[in-house]
């Protein structure tokens, strides 16, 4: 069996890696929770690129159904050839279109199945994914026949936490939270990232990224992938470890703040906080 | 194998199902993990539990498996030094502070008043051992003093200023299932459908009209499904004086979940102040700021209070007031707060209409929500329903 155990570009923790090979193992699906920008959708592509599979993605959005992850069968397209005589209105196979599960399904390989923010469809949404998941097979009514996979994918699902998942769901899926990252699990992202940054500007980036977050009643706090970007344009813009250490966010802004704060009513209410001297953040 | 530690966490109540378990002695077989405690924690973390909100419960009872931790030390709770010092400066004279002085200082009486009240701790019921020292003490009840600290015991009169006891509340359980017909009926009044979206809905007497005018030829005209985008905050009083309408606020509480897609609840005691919270369980430990809520939910939130508006005045126009800590600002200047910024706000009050002028504290919240206050009755709440829609509704 092959083993996940991160990849280069991707620090992942022993408890997510023992998450993902159980899944694995199991052939059940992972359900993968966490603050925005922990790297919850990166997880799919790391574990494809890891083990050497095809990912097939399926993006959720707020009108998405369950059936067109398995299939859609265009009517309207049919109606219409039909009116012109088309000989391909006679077999109904050439108006149905598959979704992602079906692709996934049908690859001749064991592949990796993304389920991304499942949270954003209609709350039904899930329940109406558990046979399919379960089994790893659907029933095409237009074909009159059973869709089984041929190799059970890896399943990967994230979820924002926008509405609850049903317990019959749940109780299909392996589980695992992504815990925002300590300072140490941090510093090691940041250098995959950037692996020549010096050790003092990083000290100093992670003392003004820690103290954001630390203040209450933030809409967006910011995540790793902010944090990223940030140190990304510190490095850039050649900044170095005195430029930092003056930030106090009522005279001194931190440069290039936009990357960190996505959000221009945050930037009002940290302004607030600091001057009211709210006590739980911390002097730069 | 590990059957123990299945069946604790079934009695502890932590959803785990025969299935779950079979799969963890599956990927054990399977030598998923390796073999000690560290890896099988994490694996059987990953297989049993599925939401976040039973992590920390999972944790406590993996320690008390697997170490023989002391539950009972984990959730013990210190009484917090503030509140102690907040007291003792608010109700003692400079005569009394003298005499202290005397006694060995404020350090000295402060613990032996937590030793006291550790004790009251354990022997509560009943609340006959009141604290106090002889009689000189402003600590205590006995007498008619309504400023004076009542500590611990529960509360036959309603305006109690102070109490320390930490209750028990319950959470209002949202899988109850009542007859909750009726009450889904006037929920349903609070619909605003419009169509957004992608047009995935074929829109027949379009299609018709236009197709005769294009000679039989079909041409298809689509248009978006209507759907009901109304968002709903929660707020629900619990605990005290709201015991006798806890069955229903379940009843609201279960229809308003199964009809209102985008719905968010929190609970309060009594008023609102700087914290509100989401688990009842975790209430202590888990409080989200006001300050959050009011940031984070924009003004086409519909607001929903639903409490017995019954408690001490002070409660809401005193700094201080509140029955459980010390608020820097009153629960008025919080609750205006909240009528400011949602238009569309409404105070369900279960208790009975008839006493509402007789009660201070319900007209001081009911001139706050400027009388958009309604009554647990159908009409009531299809009045209210009307009143979030931006009707005006003479009440």
């Amino acid at each position: 069996m092959q083993e996940f155990k991160g990849t280069e570009n991707y620090i992942a923790t022993e408890e997510l890696q023992i998450a993902v090979n159980a899944a694995i193992a199991l052939e059940k699906p992972l359900l993968i929770k966490g603050e925005p920008g922990t790297g919850k959708t990166l997880l799919a592509f790391e574990i494809a690129k890891a083990l050497g599979k095809d990912i097939h993605t399926w993006h959720v959005k707020s009108t998405t159904t369950a059936q067109q992850g398995l299939y859609e069968y265009d009517a309207v397209a049919r109606l219409r050839d039909s009116q012109f005589g088309d000989d391909k209105t006679k077999d109904i196979s050439h108006y149905i279109i598959k979704g992602k599960m079906w692709q996934a399904f049908e690859s001749e390989e064991k592949s990796v199945l993304l389920i991304d923010e499942i949270d954003k469809a209609d709350i039904e949404f899930p329940n109406d994914l558990l046979l399919e998941l379960d089994k790893m097979e659907f029933y095409c009514y237009e074909l009159q026949k059973t869709i089984k996979a041929k190799n059970r994918p890896i399943v990967i699902i994230t979820s924002n936490n926008e509405k609850e998942l049903p317990d019959a769901f749940l109780r299909r899926c392996f589980f695992h939270f992504i815990r925002f990252p300590e300072r140490q699990t941090m510093i090691d992202i940041v250098k995959v990232h950037f692996p020549t940054i010096e050790d003092d500007l990083m000290e100093e980036a992670m003392k003004v990224f820690y103290g954001i977050r630390e203040i209450h009643g933030i809409k967006k706090k910011p995540s790793t992938s902010e944090l990223i970007d940030w140190i990304r344009l510190l490095k850039l813009g050649k900044n170095t470890k005195e430029d930092l250490e003056k930030i106090d966010f009522v005279a001194a802004q931190p440069p290039y703040y936009g990357s960190l704060l996505k959000n221009e009513q945050d930037f009002e209410h940290i302004l607030k906080a600091k001057r009211a001297g709210q006590n739980t953040f911390r002097r730069f | 194998m590990f059957l123990d530690f299945f069946l604790l966490l079934k009695e502890e109540g932590l959803p785990v199902t025969i299935g779950e378990y079979l799969n963890l002695l599956e990927a054990l077989n399977k030598r998923v993990a390796a073999f000690n405690v560290e890896d099988f924690y994490f694996l059987s973390k990953t297989i049993l539990i599925k939401h976040e909100q039973f992590l920390d419960r999972y944790d406590l009872l993996f320690g008390n498996y697997f170490h023989g931790i002391e539950l009972s030390d984990i959730e013990k709770k210190e009484i917090p030094e503030d509140w102690l010092k907040k007291e003792i400066d608010r109700l003692f004279s400079e005569e009394e502070k003298a005499l202290i002085e005397k006694l060995g200082g404020l350090e000295k009486v402060m613990e032996r008043l937590k030793q006291l009240l550790e004790e009251q701790k354990e022997k509560h019921q009943g609340g006959n051992k009141w604290i106090g020292t002889g009689g000189t003490s402003p600590f205590g009840h006995g007498g008619y003093n309504p400023e004076g600290v009542r500590i611990g015991g529960s509360g036959g009169q309603k305006s109690a200023i102070k109490v320390w006891e930490k209750r028990e509340y319950q959470n209002y359980a949202s899988d109850v299932e009542l007859n909750t017909r009726n009450i889904k009926l006037a929920l349903k009044r609070l619909r605003i459908l419009t169509r957004e979206g992608i047009e995935d809905e074929l829109d027949l007497h379009t299609t018709i009209e236009k197709t005769c005018k294009n000679a039989g030829y079909l041409d298809i005209e689509m248009q978006a499904p209507k759907k009901n985008r109304v968002k709903v905050l929660l707020f629900f009083d619990v605990g005290g004086s709201m015991d006798p309408h806890v069955e229903i606020c379940e009843q609201i509480f279960s229809a308003a979940k199964s009809e209102l897609k985008h719905l968010e609840f929190f609970y309060f005691h009594n008023c609102v102040y700087e914290s509100i919270w989401k688990d009842n369980n975790m209430r202590h430990n888990d409080r989200i700021p006001t300050f959050e809520i009011l940031h984070k939910f924009n003004q086409d939130y519909r607001i929903i209070f639903v409490g017995d508006a019954t408690m001490s005045p002070y409660e809401i126009t005193a700094l201080g007031g509140s029955v459980e800590h010390y608020n820097d600002e009153s629960g008025a200047a919080w609750l205006q707060r909240f009528v400011d910024k949602f238009p569309n706000i409404v105070w369900l009050n279960p208790s009975n209409e008839y006493y509402w002028d007789g009660v201070p504290s319900t007209k001081i919240i009911k001139h706050i929500f400027k009388d958009r206050m309604f009554p647990m009755t159908l009409d009531g709440l299809a009045n209210a329903m009307k009143t979030l829609k931006g009707k005006k509704v003479v009440h």
